[in-house]
């Protein structure tokens, strides 16, 4: 969860993820319907210059979704976009970080807060890049 | 292989996508996120709307040419068990850039999820790289 007081600049607690696996990339190809099988079958891979399959990069946007609603809970997620910036490979353990850049007051009794957010790789790589926002309650 | 690719303003049919408990709990385990509301099933993690595939008319590409360059969603309320969401793609923007490899085709597309009342759940917006 987040501190009370936020201010721009604020970091949030890092999530970081086991090692990307290839039963995960499976399971994710099965639950998301991406069948790209550059993601799960290293011969395609292979013929695409790549020495073993890739991750797919909504995995990546998964695990800052995760992020998000570790800091607002499920029902407080307003946005999330990413662009996704170099390829995540298997083993590679992604360390999913944000930054507060803005807090906006709304009407009720909430705050819409605004991040910076990315997923980073164990060379310390941002792999993909984005924003959230999040709604936090004020007040008692 | 050729290109086929889409012009702007092409829209899908709309498709209508029935959000299912198993469907939340297996998306959520793939993703590794151990949290209750998912595991039960009730309540679908950010990213679900990518399990809505709408194909926009007009678009056929080897998968190999395909990046995906980046998503967005944005919330009106959370996904949940049960919601039978009625979604529709539309091709928003078409860019063409110059890439080290050569000219890349940016196709920018926009998801609408909208509840059984019409009233907006989700909108996405989808940039696909062509290469």
């Amino acid at each position: 969860m987040l501190p009370k007081n936020l201010k721009p600049g604020d970091e949030s607690p890092s999530l970081v993820k086991e090692p990307v696996h290839k039963v995960q990339l499976l399971k994710y190809a099965g639950a998301s319907g991406d069948y790209n099988l550059i993601h799960t079958d290293v011969e395609t891979a292979r013929s695409a210059g790549l020495d073993d399959v890739i991750a797919h990069g909504m995995l990546s946007m998964g695990f800052l979704g995760q992020l998000l609603t570790e800091l607002a809970g499920v029902e407080n997620v307003r946005r999330v976009q990413v662009r996704f910036s170099a390829m995540v490979h298997l083993g590679d353990v992604l360390t999913c970080k944000g930054v507060v850049k803005q807090i906006t007051s709304l009407p009720d009794d909430r705050t819409l807060v605004l991040l910076d957010v990315w997923a980073e790789n164990q060379k310390g790589e941002k792999v993909t890049t984005g924003e959230g926002e999040i709604y936090v309650r004020q007040g008692p | 292989m050729s290109a086929e690719l889409p012009t702007v303003g092409a829209c899908s049919e709309p498709e209508v996508f029935e959000v299912e408990r198993g469907a939340i709990r297996k998306f959520a385990e793939a993703i590794g996120d151990p949290n209750p509301a998912y595991r039960a099933g009730d309540v679908a993690p950010p990213t679900f709307p990518t399990t809505f595939r709408v194909r926009v008319p007009g678009f056929q590409v080897d998968p190999s040419r395909i990046l995906h360059g980046g998503e967005e969603y944005r919330y009106e309320r959370p996904i949940r068990a049960g919601d039978r969401l009625t979604c529709v793609r539309r091709v928003a923007e078409i860019y063409v850039k110059q890439g080290r490899l050569g000219p890349m085709t940016f196709v920018v597309t926009e998801l609408e999820g909208r509840d059984g009342e019409g009233n907006l759940v989700v909108h996405g917006r989808s940039t696909t790289i062509v290469r």
